[in-house]
């Protein structure tokens, strides 16, 4: 009998005992013997040469140990920190990949520039002592925006980039598309702008580093997505130190949208002034230092144009973005506005001719990186308000005009022009479903009861479809990647019957000690309560790849499949040798091996008692133990797609946006845990509708100075924001893992942007309205009512 | 945060004297403004007195046609008191909108006013309202005690020790917050009182004022119907969130939503 908490339940996730009892272990949590404390100084300016560092008065006060500069680095031939992914122009030239030194040498490029380190006894004493460092600045002028930042004689963020150009990118067919768009009835243009944001993880980075003169070897314990990415990228390209000699432990993490995934400055720094001054040291970031050092989000302006035939079939896409990269490359800063971003164009759409230029552009801001959906929100934005604003322009409904270009399900696989192969999906279902859901045909009657309080009210609708369980690792390959993007695991079998699992999955808010345990359970048919899931610790796990783009059940659970496929292959080896039969003959079935013939049984739990006390075994062709690894490399990207369908109201007296209702429609293939799932879309969708109507990272154009820098001026949504989810899932199954899983970490984040403001927009299309930037916020809305009222009266 | 040397004096003359005996002492009330800037090392006291162990200081008293709030007492004190809600629901409705809990819990009505933040919402019920703000060495009128951009009428180390209110014959009060800080953009009060009506607008302005011409349009009707004149955007704030322009307008409106929600 099929245990009870496998794939398919709700199990109540078992970390969250720990984590709502503040009984978790948060890097900050953890104290050293003999710890020290850090603190940076930071640039207070955009640009600007470092004249000189005086660091005399800050050593001289009490409990201060050190002050790091970048000129220390330079002594130890410390390296820069290195991009992942390598993107070329156009032209084949690579792109401009300037040295980001993890301590400033001689300029400060971005206001929160890591200038020096200053190890103290405490947290406050290295803290008074940054205040103390005497720096001399030389300011300069500062690029802000990034198209402004492509302009002649725009100040240089890098004397050795001309024209702070990174890469001018293209993809798709240009030639085809120019001609596509030679023979259509009628062209749509829009141009937007995808709103930088700041990510904003409850819990700030912090990092620990020690270094043991008996091994010889460093710990870093961080706040990371992913720790082997960081000891593979810290240990080859930053401090050289082997991996033999390096452990990167990520513990509790709190939450990451993608932010983490990055190998920080901080983390190379608190490991190597380890050695250096023999301490160990811990940093903790305050919110403060978040706003001006994690990786942002976004920050695209784009130019669209949709070729549609008199029918409103699409005939083609034409795309020019520009992308802020920032001060530096960060770790996957470009392929987010390339191959995570042009690949998704075609949308759920069978537009049969595509072209994307991006230019990518170094600016005197943050670095901007993946963030939660990372370039494929980017693209479901473009495309779906452009398709919104092509059928008002066509005089078709937007479901309509949707119908009419969507892939059919009997299409699948199907080929993009964007080079993806979409395995499987349902999109007309999915609308079908989500029209229904939303009761769109009443719309009409709900738009007529809110005129008469006063209230313009707009529907809008997405249909958005990722790419996600990155990455086939040779198709990545490729395309520039740097690394394999395959996932590894371990099953350990435990003599008495319980598992211990290692994978290299991190968890950091998406429950993978629940999921993943339900997955071993199903496929073991071992009790949920025997199993354990570990995972965060380079000396533990055998790899790992580590958790962004919606990847761990589809790449890291399949791995552990695999693993699990493995222990009940050498299972039924052993119980064939109990059972004096032949392996053939043995049938596994929730965790109970049987001889057909005879019809006697042995327990997987049984089997593994004789693995490890192997008294009656099969010595001559097998190995005690049950404890098997595996490495799964994807044969395809995964792809969750959905429909979603948002009413928004808005009072006319003062601007404000208010959301009536969300539905979401989700294919994400099969479901583990569907309570896990509905969280993951609630959140996706709390940071799509903030992305929508409140967060907005906003630089001042001359200074450079992050205006938004902190709560009081970074609106995050609240839950007096959000309307009451309607969410529901259809189940499409992956073609290509055995699990038939898609992924749903992204979704809400990549699909609730767009419906919101084509809901917005839908609203104010009757004044004649037709694009609005986000965030929608009330003095933007307010704003175009204004105009349009104006105009109305000219 | 720096480090500074903490206080906790049982009354308020002790307060004081501790003030007087201290080269940058501050008075610590709820502490939601002061000790974010204290972390942030925009501020550093030498010394904190805490206000928060002086029992004369807290209390709601209603009496001779007055509320009378003591100064320690704290937002949501003043959010869920019945006797308030009995005679002035606006300042039921203005206290229960400040901050979020966490902040309602703490905060305090005499240190939201000692800081004046342009932006906060009590400035508009004691101007709006006609309120005394007593202190340990005076009784200050509402039209004189605010100055501007945090900055009152009290005097180095002075302590207000209540807040008293005339009750009005009816008054309501409307705020448009912001999305980042939920302080105001623009927060109105409106009253009809013994001596007339007044009208105070806080967040539009560099410090609470009263809307003359508002409260001119309401003294012929005070009513939500009223034909209010437009107020102008000149010398209002403007920034990432509202323009000047936003800012006057929402004056009107939520000068509207005040007078219909007036109770």
């Amino acid at each position: 009998m099929a245990l009870p908490n496998g794939i398919g339940a709700s199990v109540r996730r078992v970390e969250d005992n720990r984590f709502i009892t503040g009984r978790g272990t948060y890097t900050d949590d953890i104290n050293r013997p003999g710890q020290t404390y850090g603190w940076f100084v930071r640039s207070p300016h955009a640009a600007a040469k470092i004249k000189s560092i005086n660091a005399k008065k800050a050593l001289a006060m009490p409990g201060v140990i050190a002050v790091l500069t970048g000129a220390d680095m330079v002594e130890d031939k410390i390296g820069g920190l290195p991009c992942g992914w390598l993107v070329k122009s156009k032209d084949g030239t690579p792109m401009k990949e300037p040295g980001h030194p993890p301590l400033a040498v001689d300029r400060v490029r971005h206001v929160g520039d890591q200038v020096a380190f200053v190890i103290a006894a405490t947290r406050e004493g290295a803290r008074d002592a940054a205040d103390a460092v005497e720096v001399n600045y030389e300011p300069l002028k500062a690029a802000v925006d990034a198209t402004a930042a492509l302009k002649p004689g725009a100040p240089l963020v890098h004397d050795d980039v001309p024209g702070n150009l990174c890469y001018d990118w293209e993809w798709g067919d240009k030639a085809k598309t120019d001609e596509a768009f030679k023979n259509a009835a009628h062209v749509t243009k829009l141009k937007v702008v995808n709103n930088r944001l700041v990510p904003n993880a409850i819990e700030p980075r912090a990092a620990i580093g020690e270094y043991d003169r008996a091994s010889d070897r460093y710990t870093l314990y961080t706040t990371t997505q992913n720790p082997h990415v960081i000891r593979l990228l810290m240990g080859a390209f930053v401090l050289h130190v082997p991996e033999s000699k390096l452990r990167v432990v990520a513990p509790d993490v709190g939450g990451g949208f993608g932010s983490k995934i990055f190998h920080y400055a901080e983390e190379a720094v608190v490991t190597w002034a380890a050695k250096k001054t023999g301490q160990t040291i811990k940093w903790t970031c305050d919110r403060s230092e978040s706003f001006l050092t994690d990786a942002h989000g976004r920050d695209h302006a784009t130019e669209a144009e949709l070729a549609m035939d008199k029918n409103g079939k699409f005939l083609g896409l034409r795309v020019h973005t520009v992308a802020s990269m920032g001060a530096y490359l960060s770790t996957f800063a470009s392929s987010v506005p390339t191959y995570l971003y042009a690949t998704l164009l075609a949308g759920q759409y069978s537009t049969p001719a595509i072209y994307a230029n991006v230019k990518a552009v170094f600016t005197n801001t943050v670095p901007v990186d993946a963030y939660r959906g990372a370039g494929r929100p980017e693209a479901c934005y473009i495309l779906e308000r452009i398709v919104e604003n092509a059928a008002r322009e066509m005089k078709l409904d937007k479901t309509e005009i949707r119908r009419r270009n969507l892939i059919p399900a009997a299409a699948m696989p199907y080929m993009t022009p964007v080079a993806l192969q979409y395995d499987s999906g349902n999109f007309a279902h999915n609308l079908d479903v989500g029209l229904k859901a939303a009761d769109y045909a009443g719309f009409g009657k709900r738009k007529e009861a809110s005129a008469k309080q006063g209230k313009l009210r707009g529907i809008g609708l997405s249909t958005y479809i990722e790419a996600c369980g990155i990455a086939p690792s040779a198709v990545a390959g490729a395309l520039g990647a740097r690394a394999g993007l395959y996932e590894a695991a371990e099953v350990r079998f435990h003599p008495t019957g319980t598992v211990t699992v290692f994978t290299g999955s991190h968890s950091h808010g998406q429950g993978h000690e629940t999921s993943f345990a339900q997955v071993v359970s199903t496929k073991l048919g071992v009790p949920f309560e025997n199993i354990e899931i570990v995972h965060g610790d380079t000396d533990r796990i055998p790899f790992g790849m580590g958790t962004y783009g919606s990847r761990s059940i589809a790449v890291g659970g399949v791995a552990i499949v695999e693993a699990c496929e493995k222990i009940i292959k050498k299972g039924r080896k052993i119980a064939a040798h109990v059972l004096q039969t032949t392996a053939d003959k043995v049938d596994f079935e929730d965790g109970v091996y049987k001889d057909k013939a005879s019809n006697k049984t042995m327990t997987i739990a049984e089997v593994a008692f004789t693995a490890y006390v192997p008294h009656n075994f099969p010595h001559d062709t097998l190995e005690p133990g049950l404890d098997e690894q595996a490495f799964y490399d994807p044969k395809n990207f995964t792809y969750p797609n959905g429909c979603y369908v948002c009413e928004v109201e808005i009072a006319q007296d003062t601007g404000e946006v208010s959301i009536a209702s969300f539905y979401a429609v989700d294919d994400f293939g099969k479901i583990i845990n569907p309570m896990i799932v509905e969280g993951q879309v609630h959140g996706g969708l709390g940071q799509g509708i903030g992305q929508a109507l409140l967060e907005n990272c906003v630089y001042d154009q001359q200074s450079g100075q992050l205006i938004s820098g902190s709560y009081m001026d970074y609106a995050m949504p609240r839950a007096d924001n959000l309307p009451s989810f309607n969410v529901s899932t259809t189940e499409v199954p992956c073609t290509h893992n055995v699990l038939g899983v898609k992924g749903c970490g992204e979704a809400g984040a990549i699909g609730a942007p767009a419906a919101v403001m084509n809901a917005v927009v839908d609203a104010l299309a009757p004044l004649g309205i037709t694009h609005l930037e986000m965030p929608a916020t009330s003095q933007n809305v307010w704003s175009a009512l204004q105009s349009a009222n104006k105009k109305a009266a000219d | 945060m720096r480090e500074f040397s903490y206080h906790r004096p049982k009354s308020v003359a002790d307060a004081a004297k501790a003030f007087g005996s201290k080269p940058e002492a501050r008075y610590l009330a709820g502490g939601h403004s002061l000790l974010p800037a204290m972390k942030q090392r925009l501020n550093a006291p030498s010394d904190l007195i805490d206000l928060s162990g002086i029992k004369d200081l807290k209390g709601i008293k209603v009496s001779g046609g007055d509320v009378v709030i003591g100064a320690g007492t704290t937002h949501a004190e003043v959010a869920h008191s019945a006797e308030i809600k009995k005679e002035i629901p606006a300042l039921c409705v203005l206290a229960d909108g400040i901050g979020d809990p966490q902040v309602r819990n703490r905060g305090t009505i005499g240190g939201s006013l000692a800081n004046n933040d342009p932006a906060s919402d009590y400035p508009a019920a004691v101007l709006g309202l006609g309120a005394t703000v007593v202190t340990d060495k005076r009784e200050i009128a509402a039209d004189k005690f605010f100055k501007g951009l945090f900055e009152t009428a009290l005097e180095e180390g002075e302590i207000i020790t209540a807040v008293r209110f005339p009750i009005p014959e009816k008054a309501g009060y409307a705020k448009f917050a912001q999305p980042a800080s939920r302080f105001c953009i623009v927060g109105v009060m409106a009253a009809k009182t013994k001596s007339g009506v007044r009208v105070a607008v806080t967040g539009a302005g560099p410090g609470v004022f009263r809307a003359s011409d508002i409260e001119k349009a309401l003294s012929s009707s005070f009513s939500a119907s009223a034909q209010l004149p437009a107020a102008s955007a000149k010398g209002l704030n403007s920034d990432i969130h509202a323009g000047a322009d936003y800012r006057a307008h929402l004056i009107g409106v939520m000068a509207k939503r005040a007078v219909a929600s007036a109770g």
